[in-house]
């Protein structure tokens, strides 16, 4: 615990672990010891051990703590691959790092092997930790409180005073008053101990061991979760299969067979938008009205809403409604006047006004003017609502993101989509590598329709006819176990964390002795785990409520015995309380000898020793 | 759930609101600075006064000695010095008087901005007026732009960085209301305010509207208002460090007899030991709630999004942030340091704290993002 010697305690430096246990910070605490002396020649086992003990030292545990947060800065600084959209984009732009990027695995940082390292071995040293204490503390539980010191002037909170009252009646009075006050009091010969403040232990127990349920939450959801994604248009069902979800990631025990089986149908979807004021076109809520059914069995069908903050629980899976479009609605007519293709085509909106490019692709064209066969695609977009001025500027921009001045702007392809080339394509995208744009008097030919509107595709290649639009919603199919766990960890987390932070665990021990004159000598001393006011106060109040059974003595000012050492504190200073007489007592049979340190006239003897808890 | 419409004149009352809430701010600022400015002459006579008052009380106490109950508490101090806190009670009223104060230890707490100068202690006591005054403003400000669309005021970077200096300059108020020697923390809370409200105005300011449905949960509530107050007390906590460390250093150069600067402003501050206190106790209180705000936006962001945890950039700094603050702990209650080492990571944990806040919004786009910045 070397941070430890850079606190100004002089006697820190000089001596050995024991002496470290003087120094405030480590009052009432049961930390454990930490020992840095390496091992000298006792082979692989010593090593260990040491190794051991330097995992689990307090050091070590602050390391791994700041290189836990280092290790999470660069995966918010590099788009990681849950985001495959971003990381694609990204890898483009930075060609030439991409390699060793992906060696560092920087776009996969929170499952990467170095940051999983840390964290793993974080939670290693928290164990080894927090079980030793654990046993500790049920042994400090099981205790009594430690007997008073023998020295009590030098507890970091002492006073005292004199009384005609009889030893034995303030003892048995301290005793009670300690009680009722809602220590653990235990009497010992001639003098009381008591202790307070158990629960922060407990919370940072539970507090540390909360962090472990998180973790298993988190482990349990990574290994057995899975989620997929899909886009319903209004009036089509779904039923939860791999094969008809748009995409699919797994985990370790969670694959395409284990899918929950329930299916539902999108009867609506509507959008509402804020239409004036300064926050026109912003959503003001989006409803997907569904039927939904549980197992195979399709009969039993149930009414639901999805929300944007009210997914669907069906069994063990939630659906998620996390986004909506528009779907133009087409009619294609070759160039021998066969309807070739009729329906809805998934648009993607690129903007909050769902401004939505997409592609149309006719795969069965069938021939073409020039007799031979030949595919054709329409790429373009869909406006919701184009501009008033659309006429005049054609900027294919949508300017309020529900339907009311639909347009779909599009131009035509003609050649191979090359869908059949067998590799997987992107259908919202155009692979035109094979394809030539038709053109009018040398310029590509692009026409805004309205609904209803048809477009004659320039050299004969048919038709296009625009005949309405409807609306899709996405929604995130997802299992994810696990969470109560979690939940349950988060919270006993806090509980815990309260408890270790605001909880105050401090000792208080009263001694009444008869002295020489006759009269009773009242002493009382407390002991915080940290330094705080509150300790004094507490003293304070329970020495005042015992002077009911121990009245000061009237004609013996407080002024006078050991109090005076309190009353002149500017001139004496620490070393008033060292003059008290009981400094070099040898220690009796009640007093453990580290109970009066020998340090007794450095500086450091004003800070008295922390009584070890771990008898 | 339905929405209100935007009402317009209750958001622009709102803009008025806070261009007032600012004009006075400054006020109390100018007032705090003539504080500081005329305090400087009698600073450091005050300690021995309030040690005279004290020993005046403790000698009326002993002089009333019969039927009164009364116990002085030597404590021993880190430093190796000792103060006494005396406590007496009458015997027959239930009634316990306190009187408590330091005798000699470590350096004594500085006597405040107004030192023992009464134009300046005038000059104090119009700032705290206009910082309540403004306070007020500051709360309608905030409450008239969260009527205006019926809901939490605080959806967009905006509404949230004028909450959260509400929260500062709110802790500050009911820390002076207590009666507790907090004065010297006005002018940089002021000032703070300013710097915020100011960013907000200039920076970040987007007109009064309704939330896009994400954020439409009971949640925005509960976790963005924990979020608010974590941020009010992470800043005074930031305060209080910086005034530590300044101080600090005052007070190693004056014990190794070293030339200091602003010798009067530093005598008046608190000891460098408060201070330490101070900023730990902050930090230490407002930890678990700002736990507490990572899990409820993990709860919300599981309802809305479908998993808790995504490691979107928002999430990701708040879990530095947490770490961060985790370490800072530790490194007390464990590894024992205290002082200048400790102040150092709370100030790193704070600076992620305001990389979370502003650098993540600004720099960097996440799911967080659409609340307009
Ligand atoms: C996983 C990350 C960890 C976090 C977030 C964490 C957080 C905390 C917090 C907030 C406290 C309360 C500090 C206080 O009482 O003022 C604390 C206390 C403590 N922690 Fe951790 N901790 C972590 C890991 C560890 C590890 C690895 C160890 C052991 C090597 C450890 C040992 C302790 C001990 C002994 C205390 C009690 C200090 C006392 O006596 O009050 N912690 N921890």
């Amino acid at each position: 615990m070397s941070d430890t010697k850079t606190s100004p305690q002089p006697a820190d430096a000089a001596e050995g672990p024991d002496a470290e246990r003087l120094g405030d910070v480590e009052r009432l605490s049961t930390a454990p010891e930490e020992n840095d002396a390496v091992p000298a020649g006792i082979g692989v086992l010593g090593w260990l051990r040491w190794f051991w003990r330097q995992l689990t030292s307090m050091r070590v545990a602050l390391l791994l703590l700041f290189l836990l947060s280092l290790a999470a800065i660069p995966g918010s600084l590099v788009p990681q691959d849950t985001n495959a959209f971003k990381v694609a984009e990204w890898k483009n732009a930075h060609k030439g790092v991409v390699p060793l990027f992906e060696k560092l695995q920087l776009f996969d940082v929170y499952g990467s092997v170095w940051f999983s390292a840390i964290y793993i071995l974080l939670f290693v040293s928290l164990a080894g930790c927090i079980l030793p204490r654990t046993w500790q503390f049920v042994g400090v539980l099981r205790a009594q409180p430690p007997a008073a010191p023998r020295n009590l002037t030098r507890m970091p909170v002492y006073a005292a005073w004199h009384t005609d009252a009889d030893p034995a009646a303030v003892n048995a009075a301290a005793h009670r008053l300690l009680k009722k006050r809602g220590f653990r009091a235990a009497a010992g010969s001639g003098s009381v101990a008591a202790e307070r403040g158990y629960l922060r232990e407990v919370g940072n127990l539970l507090f540390h061991f909360a962090l472990f349920a998180l973790l298993a939450g988190f482990a349990w959801a990574s290994l057995f979760s899975g989620s997929g994604t899909k886009i319903v248009l209004e009036g089509q069902g779904y039923s939860n299969t791999t094969t008809q979800l748009d995409d699919f990631t797994g985990s370790a025990f969670y694959g395409v067979d284990d899918l929950d089986a329930f299916g539902f149908k999108l009867d609506g979807f509507t959008a509402d938008f804020q239409t004036t004021g300064p926050a026109a076109g912003t959503a003001k809520e989006f409803v997907a009205n569904v039927r939904y059914w549980e197992g195979a069995d399709t009969s039993k069908q149930k009414h639901a809403q999805i929300e944007v903050n009210h997914p669907l629980e069906v069994g063990g899976t939630k659906v998620f409604l996390t986004a909506h479009g528009f779907a133009p609605v087409v009619t294609v007519r070759n160039a021998e006047d066969e309807v070739v293709y009729r329906g809805p085509t998934v648009f993607l909106p690129q903007d909050s006004n769902v401004t939505s490019p997409g592609v149309i692709k006719v795969n069965d064209y069938g021939t073409g003017p020039d007799g031979r066969k030949t595919q054709l695609a329409l790429s373009g977009m869909f406006l919701p609502t184009a501009p008033d001025d659309f006429n005049e500027t054609g900027r294919p921009v949508s300017v309020f993101p529900a339907a009311a001045n639909p347009r779909l702007v599009i131009t035509a392809y003609v050649g191979d989509l090359r869908t059949d080339s067998g590799l997987p394509q992107n259908v919202y995208e155009l692979d035109d590598k094979a394809m030539t744009q038709l053109k009018v008097n040398g310029q590509p030919a692009s026409v805004p329709l309205q609904v209803g509107q048809g477009w004659q595709l320039p050299d004969g290649y048919g038709s296009v006819t625009f005949d309405g639009y409807q609306q899709w919603a996405n929604f995130t199919v997802s299992h994810r176990p696990g969470n109560a766990v979690a939940l349950t960890g988060a919270v006993c987390a806090i509980l815990g964390l309260i408890g270790s932070l605001f909880v105050q665990r401090r000792r208080i021990w009263v001694r009444a002795t008869a002295g020489a004159d006759g009269r009773t000598l009242v002493e009382v001393a407390g002991l915080g785990r940290s330094e705080s006011a509150r300790t004094a106060e507490e003293l304070a109040e329970v020495a005042v409520e015992l002077q009911d059974d121990a009245p000061a003595a009237a004609d013996a000012p407080a002024t006078d015995g050991p109090q005076a050492a309190a009353d002149a504190p500017a001139t004496d200073g620490p070393q008033a309380a060292a003059d008290a007489p009981a400094t070099d007592e040898p220690p009796g049979p009640d007093g453990p000898a580290d109970d009066a340190p020998a340090a007794a006239d450095s500086p450091a003897a004003a800070v008295p020793t922390a009584p070890e808890t771990k008898e | 759930m339905l929405l209100a419409q935007v009402d317009t004149q209750l958001a622009n009352l709102s803009n008025y609101l806070i261009y007032s809430t600012m004009t006075v701010y400054t006020l109390a600022m100018f007032a705090q600075i003539f504080e500081w400015t005329f305090g400087a002459k009698g600073g450091v006579a005050v300690r021995s006064a309030q040690q005279s008052t004290l020993a005046e009380s403790v000698a009326e106490s002993a002089a009333a000695a019969k039927g009164v109950r009364k116990v002085t508490v030597t404590v021993a101090s880190q430093g190796g010095g000792t103060t006494t806190l005396t406590r007496t009670a009458l015997a027959d009223a239930g009634a316990t008087t306190v009187t408590s104060g330091r005798g000699d230890g470590g350096p004594a707490d500085g006597a405040g901005p107004a030192g023992t100068s009464e134009k300046a202690d005038m000059a104090g006591r119009i700032a705290v007026s206009l910082t309540v005054l403004g306070l007020l403003l500051h709360a309608a400000s905030v409450a008239t732009r969260g009527l205006s669309v019926m809901r939490w005021p605080w959806g967009n970077m905006y509404e949230f960085s004028c909450a959260f200096a509400l929260m500062m300059v709110g802790a500050y108020v009911i820390l002076l209301a207590t009666k507790k020697n907090v004065r010297w923390l006005g002018l940089p809370v002021t000032v703070v305010a300013l710097l915020i409200l100011g960013v907000a105005v200039a920076v970040l300011y987007t007109d009064s509207e309704q939330l896009v449905p994400a954020l439409h949960s009971y949640w925005l509530g509960i976790h963005v208002s924990a979020a608010t107050v974590c941020g009010g007390a992470f800043f005074a906590a930031f305060v209080a460090t910086v005034a530590y460390l300044l101080k600090d250093r005052y007070e190693h150069r004056v014990a190794a007899g070293l030339t200091v600067r602003a010798a009067n402003l530093m005598e008046r501050l608190p000891a460098s030991g408060t201070l330490d206190k101070l900023s730990y106790r902050i930090n230490a209180i407002i930890f678990p709630l700002w736990t507490f705000t990572i899990i409820a936006g993990a709860i919300w962001a599981e309802v809305a999004w479908g998993k808790y945890w995504e490691w979107d950039p928002k999430e990701t700094w708040s879990f530095i942030t947490w770490v961060a603050y985790a370490a800072y702990l530790h490194a007390r209650a464990t590894a024992g340091w205290r002082g200048r080492k400790a102040a150092y990571l709370a100030l790193l944990a704070f600076a992620c704290w305001l990389f979370n806040f502003y650098g993540v919004n600004i720099f960097i786009t996440g799911k967080h993002s659409y609340a307009g910045v």
